[in-house]
């Protein structure tokens, strides 16, 4: 079970928040100009990293707000934080 | 390979068992093969195996990073059935399950199958409907399934409750006879013994670090145990199959969650079939021992680490408990997480990909054990021909790009 740090609301059980999955993912500003490889590569395709994923997270039983982290997604450590409207921090080892 | 048999048992009973021959070697690798298969589970042993039987690939090595049979293959439900929707899905579940069907005698190694009939309940009109779909594609696709009545559930698994009152009340079921459960471990041992038989190097504790790649072609695989040069690889690695592909520079649909089980502490027999519940996320068989194994859901975050959360548990116990009251009392002995690739359609990806001679076999997700031998016959076909098998052409990585999923999230009977 993850401890969550809510930007809006501090440290909640997991159980209160829903997975968003993979962050920092851009509509093609273009959708006409773009191939039926990068939609797919947009819609479907994802890092799913071993280790540092920057993902977004609601906390739906909480503010309904959504937010970022930077979560190990294999100790599960949180490194950081973040609004959605706040630039992502640098990932240095 | 030494035959198993009652006259083998009786010999070697009469000196202690002390002459058995190991199952299979454990050879060092070898500078260069035709084809690397990437992963000792289930999924790879087969893929191995049907290239030495079916192909006469015999210059074929398994990479395995940990033990073999040491991931999902021994992690699972065990649960066996092919009552799939979509034609393409149906065709190659049923095929896997047909191979299970001759598979010990094949072998030449138990594998247990007990084909003791598999149903999935329904908790609302609407989901009986549902069911009723699918018993009626499944026919068509000369697959047997039927429906049962409430009477009928209830005459087949006493223990279940069939209250109306209840909060999950029971309104029929679909029931595959031939569906059931087969011993995991043995799976995955009576694939490598046949393996390592037909010459195929089983190389364990070996975790590919790097695939090399020149000219858009794969040339080998850098290991914990060196250089291996190959023609072909073949990545079967279930959770992981991101990292791999990302060693090639290729990007997969697909997400990484843990998803657990459970077993209860041994009791009398109270239960002969395997009993599904999509709506509340229940499914759960007896085992030969007298467990409960019982699986849970996949939580909702990416992950590696092979445990998951506790309040999954709570989730799944909850709901068991109203549907099987029996249970109430019942302690868990042991719980374990395996890490599986889910994709966006709940199918698998089989077949080629961007890098020639790099082929993945992918995305089982929660439903991986069942289709270990057809898997692996269709992947076998697809490295050796160099095209997919007609049965998996279909599951093809471009169907992100086409457009044509295979939606099959109802069959997949997993929540996520």
């Amino acid at each position: 079970m993850h401890l969550i740090p809510c930007p809006w609301c501090g440290p909640r059980e997991e159980s209160e928040f829903a997975c968003g999955g993979e962050g920092h993912i851009m509509r093609p500003a273009d959708p006409e100009a773009r191939s039926d490889a990068e939609w797919a590569d947009y819609l479907y395709m994802r890092a799913n990293p071993k280790g540092w994923h920057r993902e977004r997270w609601l906390h739906r039983y909480g503010c309904r707000r959504w937010f970022n982290l930077i979560r190990d997604t294999v100790s599960h450590e949180i490194k950081a934080v973040y609004r959605m409207d706040e630039p992502a921090p640098k990932l240095e080892p | 390979m030494q035959r198993y048999s009652i006259f083998s048992l009786a010999r070697n009973a009469l000196n202690d068992h002390a002459d058995w021959e190991r199952a299979w070697r454990s050879p060092d690798p070898k500078p260069s093969y035709a084809v690397v298969i990437v992963g000792a589970g289930g999924h790879g042993l087969a893929t191995a195996y049907y290239l030495a039987k079916e192909h006469g690939i015999r210059d074929v090595a398994v990479l395995e990073k940990g033990w073999l049979g040491g991931g999902n293959t021994g992690r699972n439900t065990t649960v066996v059935r092919s009552n799939y929707l979509n034609d393409d899905s149906a065709a190659l579940y049923e095929k896997s399950l047909q191979l299970f069907e001759g598979l010990s005698r094949e072998l030449n190694f138990n594998v247990m199958l007990s084909q003791r009939g598999l149903m999935m309940l329904a908790h609302s009109p609407h989901e009986l409907r549902a069911h009723q779909r699918l018993v009626s594609a499944m026919r068509l696709n000369g697959i047997e399934g039927e429906m049962l009545s409430v009477e009928q559930v209830k005459a087949l698994c006493p223990i279940l409750n069939c209250s109306p009152r209840s909060r999950y009340p029971v309104f029929g079921a679909s029931f595959q006879r031939r569906g059931g459960t087969a011993r995991h471990d043995a799976l995955a041992w009576g694939y490598a013994r046949a393996a390592d038989a037909r010459g195929v190097d089983i190389i364990q504790n070996c975790e590919v670090t790097g695939l090399r790649l020149e000219a858009g072609r794969i040339r080998g695989l850098e290991t914990t145990r060196g250089y291996i040069e190959a023609a072909k690889v073949g990545v079967v690695v279930a959770g992981h199959a991101s990292v791999l592909a990302a060693m090639a520079g290729l990007r997969l649909p697909i997400q990484s969650h843990p998803l657990q089980a459970l077993v209860t502490e041994p009791i009398k027999p109270v239960l002969h079939r395997v009993v599904m519940s999509g709506a509340v996320h229940v499914y759960v068989s007896q085992s030969d021992r007298g467990e409960l194994v019982l699986g849970a859901g996949i939580d909702g975050y990416n992950s590696y680490a092979q445990r998951g959360s506790f309040h999954v548990i709570e989730a799944q116990l909850a709901a068991l408990k109203e549907l099987f009251p029996i249970v109430s009392r019942l302690r868990m002995m042991r719980q374990w997480g395996g890490i599986v690739d889910i994709c966006p359609d709940a199918s698998p990806i089989i077949g080629k990909t961007p890098v020639e001679g790099l082929y993945f076999n992918c995305g089982w997700g929660t439903g991986g054990f069942k289709s270990t031998p057809g898997s692996g016959f269709v992947f076998a076909h697809t490295i050796a021909a160099d095209e997919p098998h007609p049965l998996a052409a279909p599951f093809a990585l471009k169907r992100f790009e086409t457009g044509r999923l295979l939606d099959e999230h109802g069959s997949a009977g997993v929540a996520h």
